[in-house]
């Protein structure tokens, strides 16, 4: 069957190379000092939503991403492997959102572009926030079934889907019908590459908010090119354009607030002395085995 | 993240800063008449260059993040032979499935057929970058090359059945070797006979020493004449695996690239088809696959040289020893520079011989489609001269020196290096047979030899000091100039001998002498446009050039006609 598959994806500093001007000494993230990439667990989501898109001819995937215009290069970077578009919403009225405010604009902005939806599909959390909040609110807000912390997606058909998700200890397997919301785990299969076709055919997308200023996109070079190729030309949805609320996005719809950040030491608070003895070793066995941390 | 093209800049200068590469583009593009028709197509040449770019960065990019983590336990593993199959090391299908999905396969072809209808010089690089994260995963994969041969002499239904799935990621392989037909492969005794009642040609007998020999589509080369004993009754066939009928009997334990499986394949019966014409198979076919596949081992010596250089220099810089890191140490360092110097001046080499390729390749490819211009048919003549003139150069010398590379990469490591630790031993293991297989340095001299003779080396050396090099190289300009007349001065005194056993024992280091002078032009070039990237190696390789030159001036000089039998070993 054909699928309607939007794919929730962010653009993240690296935070998994982290040098030592990382932090400001607000204690904020320093987004500056740090290369800005494709959030991780996003790519497990794009590689299932291909996956869905291989097998069902006529699926359409596409990306919806919030940020400044810079973000739109994680839209690029999803049509290099396979994706056929996506969505830019940006606004600086979005700016300062939590995941309550970020929620809310996504799921807005599905309601208006994309109605018919089958498949939303986003990483479980961003390696910036780390909070696994974003995808379970939207699925909230539009009121539709979740799968959180999914493997891998085993079929869809009928309108139903059934996919595993990671639990404690193994993985469950659960059915659900459509639409459907999943967040996809880390340890799910990685993103395939980018295509050297598709990146060809791409590379010239670009987003209104990426032009150089005051210039068209009939001012660039290879105009010609985008008149011709509509996918050259990423959309860009603004508060306006998706009918959103002005008291529910950016810092007037977030509540949370940041009082303090600390930093942890950790630090032994008790040691003990084994030997290689067999019952000293026993009794460490049966100790970790008492307390679930092996076995 | 690591990136194995935007890492080496000397890489994309290679590919940028020829003044070949516009009418490479030109012809490979037949004036951008895809740009409409195809959404990938370039407009011009600035975007084709630009997309030129976009792909090799890709490549970099599995290159780091998925072949060269995986070498090391594809090099533990290799591949098992299981009921006449071939199952790859584990992160073999891993690398495969990463550059299949990239689309990177069928690189060459023309879109027509799904390729990507890249130039030879660009697919070239893309072969130095996948070999210096693992040359021998760089073996299979780069064997998709063999379309080239099947593109240019199969028929038109052949094309169109094989050429999209090699594009689509199978894999290929040449079946030439056998137990008796190694170098001199006019032996080859594989049968081929016509099978009247199922209107094919069957193959009956063995092959040896065939890389990757599971493959999905063989070029296999077959007696098809009966009766006959010379390379005038053999024919190219197309073997395709889902018709059946080729065993793997078993694979070889290799000293290197232990990734790549060398088979031992049986033949039973097998369907095949005729590729091209009856008895050009040894004389036509296998020639042009030869000069493509010698090409990629020097493009696959150069990335091993790269290899071995950033080792060498991480360790060098690394290791500490009497209070210090070891790159300080003169000795260490020397080393290091030599290795660089190897390694830019072969660089130049292959790049400049991949363009010669290129122009030929793209004028034959015209001509197929319509009758060349009088300038054209000049041009192709010009340009297949040189790419067959330069192909033995750059395989010989490259291969040579990536083992030299590894050698001294080994060495920097000490007592370490000798320990199955570090990625150098692999290098060094991997690089051995770059100056055996696809013809052995050797037989690269017998293939160049000519050239030193009927003074076509010596006219191109001539043309290349004719250019203008930066006045702070004029020096060595000068100093290249007595090295060419050292080179033409022991060839005048070769040929004047007159002697064929006097001639092919000098012949290894005339070849030598005119591939030194031939590099020291090309780094000149190289050094005046980007003295930042090359200036160095200039330096040091025109010193090791000339000391080079010196010793084959001085053996030559001694190697006379009375002295031939001290060459001779009962």
């Amino acid at each position: 069957m054909k699928l309607n598959i939007v794919v929730l994806a962010k653009q993240v500093p690296d935070t998994r190379n982290v040098g030592p001007d990382a932090m400001t000494p607000e204690g904020t993230v320093n987004r500056s000092a740090l290369p800005a990439i494709f959030n991780p667990e996003d790519l497990n989501a794009l590689e299932q939503a291909l996956r869905l898109k291989d097998q069902n001819p006529g699926t359409t995937v596409n990306i919806l991403t919030m940020g400044p215009g810079r973000a739109a290069e994680v839209i690029r970077e999803a049509m290099y492997r396979g994706a056929d578009g996506g969505y830019l919403l940006t606004d600086r009225a979005f700016a300062g959102a939590d995941t309550l405010a970020t929620s809310y604009a996504l799921a807005t902005a599905i309601k208006h572009v994309c109605p018919n939806v089958d498949l939303i599909i986003g990483g479980r959390q961003a390696i910036d926030g780390d909070t696994a909040q974003v995808g379970p609110q939207v699925a909230e807000k539009l009121g539709l079934n979740q799968i959180t912390y999914t493997e891998e997606i085993l079929s869809v058909k009928d309108g139903r889907i059934t996919a595993t998700r990671h639990i404690d200890g193994g993985v469950e397997t659960v059915e659900s019908p459509l639409p459907c919301v999943l967040t996809v785990n880390g340890s799910a299969a990685p993103c395939r590459p980018r295509n050297v076709k598709l990146v060809m055919k791409y590379k010239r997308a670009l987003a209104p908010l990426e032009l150089p200023q005051d210039t068209t996109y009939e001012q660039l070079p290879y105009a010609d090119q985008y008149g011709k190729k509509k996918y050259l030309k990423i959309q860009q949805l603004t508060t306006a354009d998706i009918n959103a609320d002005l008291n529910q996005c950016g810092l007037a719809g977030s509540p949370t607030k940041v009082k303090a950040v600390e930093n942890i030491v950790f630090k032994a608070k008790e040691s003990k002395v084994l030997t290689g003895s067999d019952s000293d070793i026993n009794g460490l066995v049966q100790e970790l085995l008492a307390s679930h941390t092996i076995g | 993240m690591a990136n194995y093209y935007s890492d080496i800049k000397e890489i994309k200068f290679e590919l940028e800063q020829s003044e070949l590469m516009p009418r490479i583009v030109e012809l490979k593009e037949c004036n951008f008449a895809d740009k409409d028709q195809y959404d990938e197509a370039p407009q011009d040449f600035a975007d084709a260059m630009d997309s030129y770019d976009k792909v090799l960065e890709v490549v970099g990019d599995i290159t780091a993040n998925v072949v060269a983590p995986n070498a090391e336990a594809v090099d533990a593993e290799g591949p098992h032979c299981e009921g006449g199959r071939v199952r790859y090391a584990e992160k073999t299908y891993e690398n495969l499935n990463a550059m299949r999905k990239a689309g990177l396969n069928g690189m060459t072809m023309p879109r027509r057929y799904n390729g990507l209808n890249l130039p030879v010089t660009v697919y070239t690089a893309a072969n130095e970058i996948v070999s210096t994260g693992d040359a021998g995963f760089e073996n299979i994969w780069s064997l998709q090359d063999c379309i080239e041969t099947l593109y240019c002499f199969g028929n038109e239904e052949q094309r169109k059945k094989y050429i999209p799935r090699v594009c689509a990621g199978e894999t290929m392989s040449m079946d030439l070797t056998e137990p008796d037909a190694g170098s001199d492969l006019q032996s080859v005794m594989l049968k081929a006979t016509y099978d009247e009642e199922n209107d094919c040609w069957r193959l009956n007998g063995s092959k040896r020493f065939i890389t990757n020999g599971d493959s999905d589509i063989h070029l296999v080369l077959a007696r098809s004449e009966a009766g006959t004993r010379d390379g005038r009754g053999l024919s190219m066939f197309i073997y395709d695996k889902r018709d059946g009928g080729v065993d793997v009997r078993r694979i070889e334990n290799k000293l290197g690239i232990h990734g790549s499986p060398t088979c031992e394949l049986v033949y039973k019966n097998a369907k095949c088809e005729l590729c091209g014409d009856r008895k050009l198979g040894l004389i036509k076919y296998v020639m042009s696959l030869m000069n493509g596949a010698r090409l990629g081992i020097a493009a696959q010596s150069v990335g091993l040289s790269q290899a071995a250089y950033n080792e060498a220099i991480a360790y060098a810089r690394d290791r500490k020893q009497f209070g210090k890191a070891i790159i300080e140490f003169p000795a260490v360092a020397e080393m290091i520079s030599n290795i660089k110097a190897r390694l830019d001046a072969g660089r130049a080499l292959l790049y400049q011989t991949a363009r010669y390729v290129d122009i030929y390749k793209a004028l034959e490819d015209i001509s197929r489609e319509r009758k060349l211009e009088p300038a054209e048919r000049a041009e192709l003549k010009q340009y297949s001269r040189l790419a067959d003139a330069f192909t033995p150069l750059a395989k010989g010398m490259n291969s040579e020196y990536a083992n030299q590379n590894g050698y001294d990469c080994i060495q920097i490591h000490g007592g370490s290096g000798f320990m199955l630790e570090y990625a150098c031993q692999r290098i060094y293991r991997d690089a051995r047979i770059t100056s055996i297989y696809e013809g052995t340095t050797q037989l690269q001299t017998v293939a160049a030899i000519r050239y030193v003779t009927n003074g076509f080396y010596a006219q191109v050396i001539e043309d290349m000091l004719a250019q203008s090099v930066a006045p702070e190289y004029a020096s060595i300009q000068k100093r290249v100039k007595t090295m060419a007349e050292k080179f033409n001065a022991c060839t005048n005194a070769v040929k004047e001998a007159g002697d064929n056993d006097l001639h092919d024992l000098c012949a290894r280091h005339l070849y030598e002498m005119a591939a030194d002078v031939i590099m020291c032009l090309l780094l000149l070039q190289n050094a005046s446009k980007a003295p930042e990237l090359f200036g160095k190696s200039l330096q040091v390789y025109a010193n090791l050039a000339e000391a080079e030159v010196e010793k084959h001036a001085s053996l030559v000089g001694k190697m006379t006609v009375d002295q031939l039998d001290n060459y001779r070993q009962a």
